[in-house]
């Protein structure tokens, strides 16, 4: 035992030396497969924190939303379909939203506009968000001057900012009361933009979505589980998109790594041959090499991956950002928060250092199985 | 004692190219003292050397060492037998470049994994034999000849084998250099280690120390 430890430490001490011999062709293969590694590692370390944070969000969402809907079009929902819904066998609590979209010429961007079922704004006031404000240049206190459905000009006192650590949902929202927003859009007093339900049991959720159809033909039902599917296939999408250009990537790194490995120079093939002439095993220079290849991948896969964390965590990943959350005008300030998953690393690792290691052992091995009296030559 | 029966090597077989570098060679050679293979440029010295050696197998018939078949053994234990019972000393050196003297002498026992001081003391202990202990952490591409050629010496001793192997070890050094190459090998061979050595040179094959000579040509004995 002592002694194959010993002589794995002989092999990675000279490997160690030998890389470092070369210092050129290795540190020019380490940035390569660093950079592989940190641009793979940034997009999964970004979508996954992404996919947490609106799956946080949604779970605060209710679980059945009604639109009615005209012409196969949203349309607004009447209040009196309150009633109805309330006679469903399995309906618990029910309550009519008011919401909808306002494009700002001043900043050219759509705002969010939403009553808040708890605690709304007082009559003049709203509660904005980040972007919102950002773009405005507005801080609380300040009054904000909208153009209504009339043409009116209303102004909104602003109370307060919306809380950041959602922001990726909530930033060009603007939050104001139900009178406000009534008369800012001049919207129906007798309508709503839609109805949400609480199911009191979970499990009839579909059986109740039937029931609605079927008592209100003029609806559509919409389950939150379907929002998340529609969510996680968007991001799903996008990091498709990603993965598609990594693989061109990962593809032209494997071409590069075999370049390098299969073209052993003349005097890599020699050392090997001196080293098998002196008294090293086939499998001794296998070794020596596998401890080269794992020490340079590893150093590589460290990198990178370090690289992508603090890209990711501590930048907001600027690099993808545009590509993986849409080209957003009021671009959310998203701070993806830190996790990394073990699996992740796991099959990341394995994808990034076994083709390299594959590709660059065989030409070894084949090298490595030669009778070693060429170097008498 | 080494027994050739009826060994050669050909390279290219079958081909336009095929060369036989040995022809049916029958010789029995002392695993002890000078032996001298002579001949020509060409005439299968090389190719000889490194059937005897373990460093490849003949084409066709068999090596024996004191009795043990050599020739057709496992590529691992033909690398064992070569290990153990040869150090090789080779017409170009064939030190590795950007390690240092000290490193390239302890090379050739890192698969035996021996402990780290005792082999480094050993190492050292062989360098400051050879006039060498000044230039153990030097790298060997700095070397003069034939400090590079001592270096190789101690590399092929470190594993205290029985026999040594040298081909054609003057050819790369100045007559001065060449006797003392050949008194260095005499005192080799009085602590009992056996020697094989190619050469064409007169030096060599004409020395006192030398026991014994075998002229080849063409492949085969002279
Ligand atoms: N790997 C090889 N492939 C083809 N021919 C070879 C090879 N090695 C040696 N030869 C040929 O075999 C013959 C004997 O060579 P060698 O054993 O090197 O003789 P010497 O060492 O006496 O000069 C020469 O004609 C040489 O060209
Ligand atoms: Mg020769």
């Amino acid at each position: 035992m002592i002694s194959f430890l010993r002589r794995q430490g002989y092999l990675l001490e000279y490997s160690l030396a030998s890389l470092a011999r070369r210092p050129g062709k290795h540190l020019g293969l380490v940035l390569v497969y660093a950079t592989l590694v940190f641009l793979l590692a940034s997009t999964l370390l970004f979508t996954q924190s992404l996919r947490q944070e609106s799956a946080l969000v949604l779970a605060e969402s209710p679980e059945l939303i009604v639109q009615r809907l005209l012409a196969g079009r949203h349309d607004l929902i009447p209040a009196s379909y309150l009633e109805q819904l309330g006679t469903i066998r399995g309906v618990g609590e029910r309550y009519g939203r008011l919401w909808g979209y306002f494009y700002d010429p001043a900043v050219r961007a759509n705002y969010t506009l939403m009553v808040p079922r708890a605690a709304p704004p007082a009559a003049g006031e709203v509660q904005l968000g980040a972007g919102v404000a950002r773009a405005r240049g507005l801080s609380p206190g300040d009054y904000l001057s909208l153009r209504s459905a009339r043409g009116e000009p209303f102004s909104f006192r602003i109370a307060a900012l919306l809380p950041a650590d959602t922001e990726l949902v909530s930033s060009d929202l603007m939050l104001l009361n139900a009178q406000d927003f009534r008369r800012f859009f001049d919207f129906p007093a007798d309508r709503f933009t839609d109805i949400v339900l609480r199911v009191r049991n979970p499990v009839e959720v579909r059986k109740v979505a039937e029931k609605i159809s079927l008592a209100l033909p003029d609806t559509r039902p919409i389950l939150r589980e379907e929002i998340l599917r529609t969510y996680d296939a968007v991001f799903g999408w996008r990091q498709g998109l990603v993965f598609v250009l990594l693989t061109g990537a990962m593809l032209a790194f494997v071409i590069f790594a075999w370049d390098r490995a299969s073209g052993l120079s003349g005097e890599e093939r020699r050392e090997i041959g001196i080293l098998k002439a002196i008294g090293w095993e086939t499998g001794d220079v296998l070794r020596m090499k596998f401890w080269e290849g794992a020490a340079l991948s590893l150093t590589a896969f460290l990198l990178g991956y370090l690289l992508a964390y603090v890209h990711v965590f501590h930048f907001a990943a600027v690099l993808f950002a545009p590509v993986l959350k849409g080209w957003a005008v009021l671009y959310p300030d998203f701070r993806p928060v830190p996790f990394v998953d073990g699996l992740q690393v796991a099959t990341l690792f394995f994808f990034s250092v076994f083709p390299y290691t594959v590709a660059t052992i065989i030409p070894i091995w084949r090298a490595a199985i030669t009778d070693p009296d060429q170097v008498m030559r | 004692m080494i027994r050739l029966d009826a060994v050669s090597k050909v390279y290219n077989q079958g081909r336009h190219n095929e060369v036989w570098a040995v022809r049916d060679l029958r010789l029995e050679l002392e695993t002890r003292g000078i032996t001298v293979l002579k001949g020509p440029s060409g005439s299968g010295k090389t190719s000889l050397l490194a059937m005897l050696g373990c460093l490849s197998r003949p084409s066709s018939g068999r090596i024996h060492l004191e009795g043990r078949l050599l020739s057709n053994l496992p590529e691992r234990f033909m690398t064992q037998v070569r290990r153990s019972t040869f150090g090789f000393i080779f017409q170009r050196f064939n030190l590795i470049r950007g390690l240092t003297v000290l490193e390239n002498v302890m090379l050739p026992a890192y698969p035996l994994a021996p402990d780290p001081g005792r082999l480094r003391d050993q190492a050292l202990g062989l360098l400051r034999q050879f006039r060498l202990e000044e230039r153990a952490h030097n790298k060997s591409e700095w070397l003069s000849g034939g400090e590079a050629q001592r270096t190789a010496i101690c590399r092929a001793l470190i594993n205290d084998p029985a026999i040594i192997i040298a081909d054609e070890p003057t050819a790369n050094l100045d007559s001065q250099l060449s006797r003392e190459l050949l008194t260095l090998i005499g005192e080799l061979a009085d602590q009992g280690k056996g020697i094989l050595i190619s050469s064409h040179d007169p030096l060599v094959f004409d020395h006192a120390r030398v026991s014994r000579v075998v002229e080849l040509r063409d492949g085969r004995l002279a």
